[in-house]
Order: C-alpha cells, then sequence, then structure tokens
C-alpha cells in the first residue's frame, strides 16, 4: 500500500530531479549487486569446501599414495588404506535403493495414477513425515529396538542357508543385528521420501492426453502405466534414484550407529561392516596426524562422489523434464 | 444368440481375465509399498513416544546433563535443549538472508542467464552435499582457528540450510504473476523496490513456510555438529565461544551408551526433538493455508 502512495507521488513529477533518479538507481544497483553475491556465495562455498578439506587431507594423499586404496585401516599400525569404507558405502547403497526404489516408485504411482487428489494429499504428509524423523533417531531406535529384534532373523535365515553355495556367502553367518544389512534397511527409510517426490514429479509430467489415448484404446491401468507413464518417465526416474543413492552415500550419524564399525571386506551382508562417513564421524574426535588427514581425505572422496552423482542426476533430471514440455 | 452378444458387451467395459488380474495385482502392489512405508513409521513414532513421554518433564528440559551412570529420573537435558535453540536460530538467521536473496537474484535478476542456470544447478547439487562433509568443512576453515564453539556449528547448519531456503524461495517466486510486477513498474517503482515490496510480500506466505522446513530439517543435524561445537554436557549460553552442545548430539552419545539411565535420557531428547521438528512442520502447514496467494 505504502509502496503505491509513494510511487505515486513521485510519478508524476513533470521535471524529475536529476538527484532523486541517480539515487535510486544507485541504491537499485547496490541491491543487484548484494542479490548477485548471495548467489554467488554457493559458488564460493563449493569451491572453498574443496580447497580446505583437501588441504587437510594433504599429508594422506602424499604419505599413502596409491595406498590409500589398501584393505587395511589399523591406526595403531599406520595403516590407512580406504578400502573396506568404500566397499560399506558402495554396499549400504545399493542394499538401499534395491529396497526404496520399487517401494517409492510404487507409491509414486498410486499418488499419481490411483487415489484421487484429495487422498493423495494426506499419503504425501506421510512419506514426508519419514523425512522429519532426524538421522540420529532413526539412530537410536535402529540400536535399541531395531537391531536386537532382527538380530533373531539373521541368525535364522543363516542357520538356514549355510551350505548353499551363493546365499550361504551372502546371507551365511556369522551374523549380527547391527550389521550392512540393518544400516541399509534404515537407509531404506531415509531416502524413500526423496525419491517418492522426485518420481511423482517426473510422473505427473506425463500428458494427459497421452493416459486418455491409452484409456481410449481400452488398456487397464497397469497397460496405460507400462505403455504411457513408463516410457515417458523412465529418464526422469533414473535421476530421482540416483538423487536417493547420493543420500544414502552421505548420511551418517544413522549408519555410524547400527553399521557394527568393524572395517572389513566381506561379502556377508549380515556381518558388521563400515561405511566412510561412519567411520569419520566415530574416529575424528581421537585422530591425529595421518589418521585425521586420512578421515578428511575420506570427507574429500565422499564429497567428490556425491557431487558427481547429484551433478549426473539433476542433469539427466533436468533433461527429462525438459524434454516433456518440449513434446 | 442374445446370451451370447450380452457377455460381450461387458467385456469391452472391463477387461476380463488375465489383463484384469494384472491390473489388480499392480493397483495391489502400489497399495502394499504404501503400507511397507507406513509400518516403520508407526513403529519409530511410538518407540520414541512411548519411551520418552515418561522422561520429559518441565525439570527434563532445564535440568543439568548428569554422569551417564545415573539413572533417569535425574537431571534432564537443559543445556542441549538451549543449545539446539541457540545454535538453529543463528544458522538461520545467518542463511535465511543470504538464501532469500540468493533466490532473488537467480528469479529476479538472473534470468535465464549462463551465470544464473549455473548457479541454480550448483545449488541444488549443494543439497546433496553430506551434512558431515559440511561439518569436515567449518572443522578446517573456522575450528582449526578459532576453536570449537555454537558460532562454528551454526555456520555448518547455516552451509546446509542456505541450498534448500534458496531453492523453496525460488519456487515462490515463480508463482508470483508478471502482471503484479509490471503494474508496479508502470507506477514508476525501481526493480529493487519492486523485488522488496511487492514480489516478496506476494510470496511471503511459501517463503516463510520453505524456511521452516529447513530449519525443522536443520534442527535435527548431528553430523555438522560433531566437529564444530564438540559436545559437552555443562551449559553454555555462550553460543560465539567456547565448546556447545545440542540435542542431536546428545543423543549421538547416549545411543552408545550401555546405561538405562543415560538411554533413556536419550529417548527423552529424541521426543523433543521430534516434537521442535513437528511444531516447526505444523506451523509451516498454517502458514501455507494462511498466506498461500499463489500457491499450486
Amino acid at each position: 500500500m505504502s509502496a503505491v502512495t509513494q510511487a505515486d507521488q513521485a510519478a508524476p513529477g513533470s521535471a524529475p530531479a536529476g538527484g532523486l533518479i541517480g539515487h535510486r538507481g544507485l541504491a537499485d544497483r547496490g541491491f543487484q549487486w548484494l542479490a548477485a553475491a548471495a548467489g554467488l556465495l554457493v559458488l564460493v562455498i563449493l569451491v572453498l569446501i574443496a580447497v580446505t578439506t583437501s588441504q587437510q587431507a594433504a599429508s594422506w594423499f602424499s604419505t599413502e599414495g596409491l595406498g590409500i586404496f589398501g584393505t587395511k585401516w589399523i591406526p595403531a599400525e599406520n595403516k590407512f588404506g580406504a578400502l573396506p569404507f568404500i566397499y560399506g558405502t558402495a554396499v549400504t547403497g545399493v542394499i538401499a535403493l534395491v529396497m526404496a526404489v520399487p517401494v517409492s516408485i510404487g507409491i509414486a504411482l498410486l499418488l499419481t495414477e490411483v487415489v484421487p487428489y484429495r487422498l493423495a494429499r494426506p499419503i504425501v504428509y506421510v512419506v514426508d513425515l519419514l523425512a522429519v524423523v532426524p538421522s540420529v533417531v532413526w539412530g537410536l531406535w535402529g540400536i535399541l529396538v531395531f537391531a536386537p529384534w532382527i538380530q533373531h532373523i539373521y541368525a535364522s535365515i543363516g542357520s538356514a542357508v549355510t551350505g548353499i553355495p551363493v546365499l550361504d556367502s551372502l546371507f551365511g553367518p556369522p551374523t549380527s543385528g547391527a550389521s550392512f544389512f540393518t544400516a541399509g534397511i534404515i537407509l531404506a527409510f531415509m531416502i524413500t521420501p526423496i525419491v517418492t517426490s522426485l518420481s511423482r514429479e517426473v510422473i505427473a509430467t506425463v500428458p494427459t492426453m497421452d493416459r486418455e489415448g491409452a484409456y481410449a484404446l481400452g488398456a487397464t491401468r497397469w497397460e496405460m502405466i507400462r505403455g504411457v507413464v513408463w516410457p515417458h518417465s523412465q529418464g526422469g526416474v533414473v535421476g530421482a534414484v540416483l538423487l536417493g543413492l547420493g543420500r544414502a552415500m552421505g548420511e551418517t550419524i544413522a549408519v555410524a550407529l547400527v553399521i557394527g564399525s568393524s572395517p572389513t571386506i566381506t561379502s556377508h551382508l549380515f556381518a558388521t561392516g563400515y561405511n566412510m562417513p561412519a567411520v569419520i564421524a566415530n574416529q575424528f574426535g581421537e585422530a591425529t596426524g595421518v589418521w585425521k588427514a586420512g578421515l578428511m581425505g575420506m570427507g574429500v572422496l565422499l564429497f567428490a562422489f556425491t557431487i558427481i552423482v547429484n551433478m549426473i542426476a539433476r542433469g539427466v533430471v533436468e533433461r527429462s523434464a525438459r524434454r516433456m514440455r518440449g513434446a | 444368440m442374445a446370451a451370447v452378444t450380452e457377455p460381450q458387451q461387458a467385456n469391452l467395459r472391463q477387461p476380463a481375465g488375465w489383463r484384469r488380474t494384472k491390473d489388480r495385482i499392480a493397483t495391489t502392489a502400489m497399495v502394499i509399498a504404501f503400507v511397507v512405508v507406513i509400518i516403520p513409521l508407526v513403529f519409530v513414532l511410538y518407540t520414541v513416544v512411548a519411551k520418552g513421554i515418561s522422561v520429559i518433564s518441565w525439570q527434563f528440559l532445564t535440568g543439568p546433563i548428569p554422569p551417564s551412570v545415573l539413572p533417569a529420573d535425574v537431571g534432564g537435558m537443559g543445556p542441549a535443549v538451549l543449545g539446539t535453540i541457540e545454535i538453529t536460530a543463528l544458522a538461520a538467521a545467518m542463511a535465511v538472508p543470504l538464501g532469500v536473496l540468493g533466490a532473488i537474484y537467480l528469479n529476479e535478476y538472473g534470468g535465464n542467464n549462463w551465470l544464473s542456470r549455473f548457479i541454480g544447478f550448483m545449488s541444488d547439487v549443494m543439497t546433496g552435499v553430506p551434512s558431515i562433509v559440511m561439518g569436515l568443512f567449518i572443522f578446517s576453515i573456522w575450528v582449526l582457528h578459532f576453536g570449537f564453539s555454537g558460532l562454528a556449528g551454526a555456520f555448518a547448519l547455516g552451509c546446509l540450510m542456505l541450498p534448500i531456503v534458496i531453492r523453496s524461495t525460488y519456487e515462490m517466486l515463480r508463482l508470483v504473476p508478471d502482471p503484479l510486477r509490471e503494474g508496479s513498474y508502470a507506477l514508476g517503482s525501481s526493480k529493487s523496490r519492486v523485488t522488496l515490496t511487492v514480489v516478496l510480500p506476494a510470496a511471503l506466505g511459501g517463503i516463510v513456510s520453505g524456511v521452516l522446513l529447513a530449519v525443522a530439517r536443520a534442527a535435527g543435524e548431528t553430523a555438522p555438529l560433531l566437529f564444530t561445537i564438540l559436545t559437552v554436557t555443562e551449559a553454555n549460553p555462550n553460543v560465539f565461544s567456547g565448546p556447545n552442545t545440542s540435542l542431536p548430539s546428545q543423543i549421538f552419545v547416549n545411543a552408545s551408551s550401555p546405561y538405562p539411565g543415560a538411554q533413556a535420557r536419550g529417548w527423552g531428547a529424541a521426543l523433543t526433538l521430534i516434537a521442535i521438528a513437528f511444531i516447526l512442520m505444523i506451523a509451516a502447514r498454517v502458514v501455507t493455508a494462511r498466506f498461500a496467494r499463489y500457491s499450486r
């Protein structure tokens, strides 16, 4: 309201004072630079993260060389190979995706294709609630309630598959409540909301005309989804899955509590393991020298991995969205 | 003859046999997917409420943090509640103005030029940077030179919030219709004035709700605080210097403690933290409902 009245006073002036325009122009340009600086801050922070953490990690990279990908992490013997943690990050990420992706796509389809709008909103709220539960609360629940409970299931599966060739090396003993698999399950809960909401956004861009065309040809809903929705949204859903993977790789506290904290490379999914964020969280406080640099270096690797995964994912999502708009 | 034609007509509307069965299976699978998500959610919320509610009291929210060996009815989480509120508020005070300004640049000034598109893209990428990396970053750039403090924790949380605020504000600014801007230009306003007095107020509801959600997310973060505030048990009202503590950090410490008293305090702290997040989320919904002028 005040804006309108003030503008009214200034505008009809028959001879606009030069001072007024000059003053306005300066303030205007000042504000533009301020806004641009705030935007550039994002780039500055990203560059600073890369530079400062790499500096702190330099001694690990220089003393270990290619040994940073060694299989042994024994601080007492000055062995700092990060492979067990990279392996753990990959394994827990894959377990999380295998469980979260079908569920997320199912919910996304349920929301866009099956239920009416009025019912869809409460479902979205419920799924988003999963994201509201803080990481550390998932961890607390995971280690005090979930791991003790699922331990027995692991043990009985483990004894059931003993001796069967492939299954034994995946699910056989040793089993433990805190394990790769428990961490994967918890991660699956945590990444489901983001994969669901992104898939839903992508699926919602499928043109209604195409859907109606398929129905007009007599297709059932499932045939319509297979024939129209899936080909249209495939690319975008891949992007959503990659973003979920990025989340799963960087998630720290919940995993640090439930993964069991032993740097081993094993095919046994029910055994205790470790991953990159968890080892940083658990050991950084007590570490010194090359040890600390090594943990910092794993932070650098983690940063690089997640940036690459996120750039690919965002690129894929954006491109499929643009193709949709163009079509 | 009539008996043959009738079922054919019915077939046209309702595909029979295997096709219908497949369709039913698919729909059932989608519903099951939703149920699969509800189960752990209800399980977690029920456990936190059931185990936390008996611990929570005024004394719990304000009392000092006792040694882990003491039982649950002694002391509380006062310093952690104080630390969480202080650090999160400070982080929001830094990230919200900068994030809103950044979004203004992206939508009002940058438009579709390469720099603004690049910044928008990188800001989306930045939301994917793991929170623990933010902690390591602030540790190397700030804590190594100036020591542990609540301020350092607020820097780390602010870095996490910044891209979220930019993204949600940007989406809201985009919804403000152009005729509104053109109307105020026609009255002779400058661009900064149009932005500050017309565009921002029009998008305010959505911006506030996005900010509240970003704050809710930051309040629950532990990883960025581990190496920036150091997690002590004494209360430290001075957020600008000296080690501090927060609810998430205390839960992390108590979760790995073998003592039942410490674990019970962990559940109490978890309930407090979830309650804070829920209050912020509900506030966001209320704000959206009340001020949504140009919502989708």
